[in-house]
């Protein structure tokens, strides 16, 4: 047959018994999807796992997709490590890789095992993207082979947290009180939602917040709220209930780079 | 041919520059490897537009404003145009530093009845103007139209091919264009010099045997010395004697503009390339900005007002060829940057001024600003390029490391993506196969599956319910067999009537007498056809008949790969039937004067006219809907980013398609980054790493969507808002409502 020649890759091997044999077994994660060239989650362009499993459940959430784990499909450490590896070359040259979600603490042991192929054998620039919630399920020398992490904070304040999030803000600054203890570098991601955390109090309290964290703190992005999650509400049938919130103009997010900078935060 | 008088003294214009066998023989190349000054530095010291710059563009906006409410603005309907057609006319003659129009006013559109006579009455009627009837009756009584030679000698399979949509865009009715003349021997040498060269290459040939081919280069050469004499006196209309080379920056200018502006008046081609003249005209900015007698805000002047006579080069085109080609495109393809062969870079001072006329003029679709990127490109340069892109969304760029090998260092682009070397090389465009169709016409034994009609006759339908690789595989491969003798047997005719009742004469003055032509064959589809492919191999199709037994739809089971997320499985397939095609091509016994066959994957904007022409696929695409641009994955499929996409479309060989390969990719400035030297950083490592895994052509676009849905409501507010399709850029509130749809609902990746 002379038109086009079959894959010359060998048809994938079924897994192999022996695995199952080891004392350690290959642990298997959910996936929601990768982002090969992704350029706001971290320094440069990043590859990124977006994991299922999260136990937030924000009210602008744009991934609601992702929040259940079995919403992902399953896959082995080595297969994870397959999907970054016809980039590795260019990641290293132009940025790294993030592990995003969902929240990618949910599967901690298997991210951790990741982490550390990412980071030791294939030399990558590192960054998890979170909100920390779950932070006291890891270890330090878990987060050994981490270069950088995105803490998400919700809110300041814990009532609104637990308004916008379904849960309490506490263990977020435990996690972040440890990262500065270890000396992590932390980037704050903050999502700015018109009347929902964009009041000058709650940025001043922000600031107040972070105060004590500054010396890990590198940069503060200010996100804009933005609608492009809220089709997947609707195809998963539940209700969102900011309806009526338009995203942030460009000055109100300048003006809140401000505000935020003026305490001598790295905002942008 | 008459003689001439011998070319006076040139060291008085040749003054200050490096000596060399330039001087003797044409040589452009020669000249720029001896005096070019490569520029590694960044964009500090470029100027802002001066006030008059702002005046006259103030002026012509009032004019495009009208064109685009009108369609066109006017008509030089009286007379078939030619070099010395028109007098001279301007936009304001106080003020132009550059002059020259095609006809005697600005954009007032000439009619060029060699190509066809009935592309010039269809595209009159469109607009509201008659022809006149002497002009008709000339070209219908007295001498005959490309278009006409063509219709005489194809045959039944061609006319159906054409007819259904399997073959389209041939240039059989229009312009071939995709010739560059070296337009900067003009400037360089002066006219006499070139004329005298064209003599002496006709008086060798006083003795050799009279064959056709000999007869028709001494044609050739004593119909390019006159239309040189042409050039000369269409000069002197506007006050200049180009008899001689040009002896400062501003002279060289004018001069490489009126040479190509000699051809736009004569040739409608489908693609009026300009060539790489803004690294060759450094040379003169140089040595004026040396002596003093130029500042840099002056030589920005000169290169804006080139670029505003660039921007208003028009044809009258029909309706049915703006289907194709949407947006009034005329392709001034400009190459910019690249490197020498001996490792030194072609980027200099000027590479970074005409990219500024982008901000000192608004963004614009022509000229096609290409850069030629290699990863060894100043970063300074690299990092301007981005910015450009991420500001206007207007220029492309192409793997210089990738063409180098095969066109050396002083090749041009022709059109999006055709690498050909100046004055030594030309193509004859050939448009594109559609090789989805092709499948189809596989599976349906050569009938065509929305006609109902017989296109390709003797081949036998697939009569299983379910698609079987095997089957499916052998059957198409006989069909494409089919389809290349097809496709090169209308080329043949198309590109011998052309040179016979349209040929280019001041094109190919400015060329070497013997020069290598290619045969520039083209596929549309290849992702829908790869991923129908995919399907049959991974999943199970199911075909659905009509009442008459055709098959006309599919019910894909399962899964399967598709070609845009870096899956060998489905990958190797887009690689596989690029490769067999061109072998299909190249297998054929005949081209038209011993040309050599390529291709390229490319569409234009065609991808949605050649979408409606075409039934639904294996694929799971419906009938009807748009298939990708050139090399692109199919709308939505490339799941995995910009990078992944990228890599798919790096991975087809440009040995196969040498002509080109088209790569579209859009983000929105979000998805590069967050803070403006993010996303520039990021855009040159993308940039930088598709050229290093040997991707030929991407067009760069970076906007929010919302920008696009709101100049389709308020096209008035976005008179100059600019996109890149494939291989060419388009103001987008030109584009038909259902093209502006394709672009909007195209993938955008929101990351990159």
């Amino acid at each position: 047959m002379s038109l086009i020649e079959l894959p010359r890759s060998p048809v994938r091997a079924p897994p192999s018994l022996s695995r199952w044999q080891r004392i350690d077994p290959d642990p298997v994660g959910y996936l929601h999807s990768v982002e090969t060239g992704a350029a706001a989650d971290g320094p440069g362009v990043r590859f990124v796992y977006f994991l299922s499993g999260c136990p937030f459940r924000c009210l602008y959430c744009h991934n609601p997709d992702t929040w259940k784990l079995a919403s992902g499909r399953s896959l082995t450490l080595d297969e994870a490590v397959a999907e970054i590896r016809p980039y590795v070359g260019f990641l290293r040259r132009a940025g790294g890789v993030t592990i995003s979600g969902g929240d990618p603490l949910v599967q901690s042991e298997f991210v951790g095992r990741l982490l550390t192929r990412l980071h030791d054998d294939l030399r990558l620039h590192t960054a998890l993207d979170t909100q920390g919630y779950l932070g006291r399920k890891v270890s330090d020398t878990w987060l050994d082979p981490l270069d950088l992490v995105l803490l998400d904070i919700k809110h300041a304040d814990p009532q609104a947290h637990r308004r916008i999030t379904g849960r309490p803000l506490q263990p977020t600054l435990d996690f972040a009180e440890r990262l500065v203890r270890l000396g992590k570098e932390i980037w704050i991601r903050y999502v700015l939602v018109p009347g929902l955390t964009d009041a000058r109090e709650d940025l001043e309290r922000l600031a107040a917040l972070l105060a004590p964290l500054s010396s890990s703190i590198t940069r503060l992005d200010v996100l804009p709220y933005h609608r492009m999650g809220v089709p997947k509400w609707s195809d998963l049938g539940r209700p969102y209930q900011l309806a009526n919130v338009t995203p942030p103009t460009p000055q109100a997010v300048a003006d809140a780079v401000a505000i935020l900078a003026a305490h001598g935060l790295p905002a942008c | 041919m008459t003689a001439i008088p011998k070319p006076s003294t040139f060291l008085a214009p040749w003054a200050g520059f490096h000596p060399g066998a330039w001087q003797t023989q044409v040589d452009v190349r020669g000249f720029i490897q001896a005096n070019v000054t490569p520029y590694l530095g960044d964009a500090g010291f470029l100027s802002g537009p001066t006030t008059r710059t702002q005046k006259l563009w103030e002026k012509l906006s009032e004019l495009l404003k009208i064109e685009r409410e009108k369609g066109v603005l006017d008509v030089s309907a009286d007379r078939a145009s030619g070099i010395v057609a028109h007098d001279a006319g301007y936009i304001d003659r106080e003020a132009e530093i550059i002059v020259g129009l095609q006809t005697d006013a600005p954009l007032k559109r000439a009619i060029m009845p060699n190509g066809g006579l009935r592309m010039v009455e269809v595209g009159l009627a469109a607009y509201g103007y008659k022809i006149d009837p002497a002009i008709k009756q000339a070209w219908t009584k007295y001498r005959k139209s490309h278009n006409q030679g063509v219709f005489d000698v194809y045959n039944n399979e061609a006319l159906a091919a054409r007819k259904s949509g399997i073959i389209t865009g041939l240039p059989d009715a229009y312009g071939r264009g995709r010739i560059i003349g070296d337009y900067r021997r003009v400037a360089l040498y002066g006219v006499d010099f070139l004329r005298a060269e064209r003599q002496k290459l006709f008086k060798e040939l006083d003795g050799a045997v009279f064959d056709d081919k000999t007869i028709r280069l001494r044609e050739e050469l004593s119909e390019q010395f006159r239309a040189l004499g042409e050039l000369r006196e269409m000069a002197s209309k506007y006050g200049y004697d180009i008899s001689r080379p040009a002896a400062n920056a501003r002279e060289a200018v004018q001069w490489t503009y009126f040479g190509y502006l000699a051809a736009i008046k004569e040739q409608n081609g489908a693609a009026m390339s300009v060539g790489r003249i803004s690294s060759f005209l450094d040379i003169y900015f140089e040595r004026d900005l040396k002596a003093g007698l130029l500042t840099e805000a002056q030589a920005q002047e000169m290169f804006d007002d080139l670029v505003i006579k660039l921007r208003i080069v028009r044809f009258l085109r029909t309706p049915e060829y703006d289907q194709l080609f949407s947006g009034d495109p005329t392709w001034v393809t400009e190459s910019i940057g690249g490197m020498s062969e001996d490792g030194r870079t072609l980027v200099t001072k000027s590479s970074f001024r005409v990219l500024q006329t982008l901000f000192n003029l608004g963004p614009a679709p022509e000229p096609n600003l290409t850069v030629l990127w290699s990863t060894r490109l100043p970063e300074g340069f690299k990092d301007f390029c981005a910015e450009v892109s991420i500001r206007t969304s207007a220029i492309q760029y192409e793997n210089d490391d990738a063409m180098r090998p095969y066109w050396g260092d002083d090749y041009g682009i022709a059109c999006c993506v055709s690498a050909m070397r100046i004055g030594k090389q030309m193509q004859f465009f050939g448009a594109r196969a559609n090789l989805a169709k092709a499948l189809l016409y596989a599976i349906n034994g050569g009938v065509d599956e929305k006609s109902g009609q017989v296109v390709a006759p003797g081949f036998e339908p697939i009569a299983s319910d379910v698609l079987a690789w095997d089957e499916v595989t052998a059957k198409f491969d006989a069909m494409l067999d089919w389809l290349a003798k097809t496709y090169v047997s209308a080329l043949n005719s198309i590109h011998y009537m052309h040179d016979k009742y349209a040929y280019e004469r001041i094109e190919m003055a400015l060329h070497d007498r013997d020069i290598l032509r290619t045969m520039a064959c083209g596929i549309a589809g290849l992702s829908v056809a790869a991923d129908s492919l995919s399907a049959i191999r991974h999943a199970k199709v199911k075909v659905i008949r009509n009442a008459a037994g055709l098959a006309v739809d599919y019910a894909i089971e399962g899964e399967y790969p598709a070609y845009g997320n870096n899956d060998d499985r489905v990958d190797e397939i887009a690689v596989g039937l690029a490769e067999t095609f061109m072998k299909k091509i190249a297998a054929q016994p005949y081209f038209y004067r011993d040309a050599m066959p390529t291709q390229s994957v490319l569409t234009i904007t065609s991808n949605v006219v050649y979408g409606k022409k075409t039934g639904s696929t294996p694929d799971g695409r419906r009938a009807g809907e748009p298939f990708a641009p050139g090399a692109n994955p199919m709308n939505g499929r490339d799941v995995k980013g910009f990078v992944a996409a990228g890599a798919s479309v790096a991975k087809l060989p440009y040995a196969c398609a040498l002509d080109g390969i088209s790569w579209t990719a859009s983000a929105t400035p979000d998805a590069l980054g967050r803070l403006p030297a993010e996303r520039r950083n990021n855009l040159v490592a993308c940039l930088d790493a598709f050229a290093a895994a040997s991707g030929h052509h991407v067009n760069v676009n970076v906007f929010n969507r919302e920008t696009l849905v709101e100049a389709m409501e308020h096209p008035e507010l976005y008179p100059q808002l600019t996109i890149r399709v494939s291989g060419y850029a388009v103001n987008f509130v030109k584009l038909s409502k259902e093209q502006q749809l394709d672009v909007i609902s195209r993938t955008f990746h929101a990351s990159m």
